[in-house]
């Protein structure tokens, strides 16, 4: 069986390499951060939420862009919201791709805004996995008696 | 209610999403604040106890009552978002600012984005603070002092009620002039007004610089 510390140096590593990929950056510490005794389930739980908010936003947007007409307010709205939840969590490069929509969404530029869902959706996806690796080992490391090493 | 002093401040959270509702509502929590969260400005209104078309038939028969008496549960600080679909953050300000049961609650505004000119409106029309998203511990840690000063505030009016209804008896019992008790309540008058405008000006020195934003 792996060890707490093997665990522990797994974990650390692959949330390094994580923030070096963009896909996490320091709200995220923030958060982890934020857990305690009184919540501990804080974390887990909020990005539970964050992935089906993104996906019924993602559906949302999916849906603006079969219209016949697309409704680039009520687009650039959603995108902001998006924007706005990654940015909370710390879901990094998801929410660049945000920025930039918002941009094309402004310039009503619609090879722009559907490259970026593609993006968008893309990312999404990516950051997911990642959390759901992230947790997994979470688990791991607490089941062997150890304690998750926090980023600094 | 609780043994702390800090559970009693109740703060009031409006933001249309859940995740930015989840965020503060636990950054409120871990400062120790009893914590609502509504989804909307006219939710937050109507937890408040203000109805959203006028609030001057509501208050007809209490001119001037201490802010939190009417309600069921009383609200030290609003914070809210600023863009919300339907009631903004800014709408639900100005309302709570025009409401004479309520225009002594602190609010304080969050957004995700950077406008100069929209952190200054928010100022000027009476927000405390204005935070940008993502909000941090250490922005609600700015939180306390604002409550506090309300809660000194409620303190002093009360006394000052108290006084002149004091002095309103003292006055039926003796067959003095009225002209001097009447003098001494006008000055009184006077300095809660003067106190109210030191504060505002207090508020508007605590804008920071804010970095330039490119979005507008």
């Amino acid at each position: 069986m792996v060890s707490a510390t093997q665990l522990q140096r797994q974990y650390a590593e692959y949330t390094t390499s994580l923030y070096h990929e963009g896909y996490l950056n320091d709200q995220f510490t923030q958060l982890q951060k934020l857990q305690d005794e009184s919540d501990p389930d804080f974390l887990v739980g909020l990005v539970s939420v964050f992935i089906d908010d993104s996906k019924k936003l993602l559906d949302t947007l999916t849906t603006a862009f079969q219209q016949k007409t697309v409704d680039y307010k009520q687009v650039s709205l959603h995108v902001h919201r998006f924007k706005g939840s990654s940015s909370n969590i710390g879901a990094q490069r998801l929410m660049r791709v945000c920025v930039l929509f918002i941009n094309y969404c402004k310039e009503k530029n619609l090879d722009g805004c559907l490259w970026c869902l593609q993006q968008a959706n893309h990312e999404y996806i990516l950051v997911r996995s990642k959390f759901k690796a992230l947790f997994k080992l979470e688990k791991q490391i607490l089941k062997a008696g150890g304690s998750i090493p926090m980023m600094e | 209610m609780g043994v702390a002093a800090d559970s009693q401040f109740h703060v009031l959270a409006v933001d249309d999403s859940i995740i930015d509702r989840k965020l503060i509502e636990r950054l409120l929590k871990t400062s120790s604040f009893q914590v609502t969260t509504v989804d909307s400005g006219s939710k937050a209104l109507e937890f408040l106890g203000l109805h959203e078309e006028d609030d001057e038939i509501h208050n007809l028969n209490q001119p001037s009552v201490s802010p939190n008496i009417n309600q069921e549960v009383e609200v030290n600080l609003i914070i809210t978002d600023y863009c919300m679909p339907g009631m903004t953050g800014y709408d639900l300000l100005k309302k709570v600012k025009k409401s004479s049961s309520f225009k002594d609650i602190p609010v304080v505004i969050m957004s995700s984005e950077n406008v100069p000119s929209r952190i200054s409106r928010c100022l000027e029309e009476g927000a405390e603070e204005f935070f940008l998203k993502p909000v941090r511990l250490s922005d609600v840690n700015k939180l306390k002092p604002h409550m506090m000063r309300t809660k000194i505030k409620e303190i002093d009016h009360i006394d000052h009620q108290y006084n002149q209804e004091h002095e309103k008896h003292q006055e039926q019992n003796v067959l003095e002039t009225k002209e001097d008790e009447s003098t001494q309540q006008s000055n009184g008058n006077k300095r809660k007004s003067m106190e109210d405008g030191d504060l505002t000006r207090q508020n508007k020195t605590q804008i920071q610089w804010w970095p330039y934003c490119r979005f507008d």
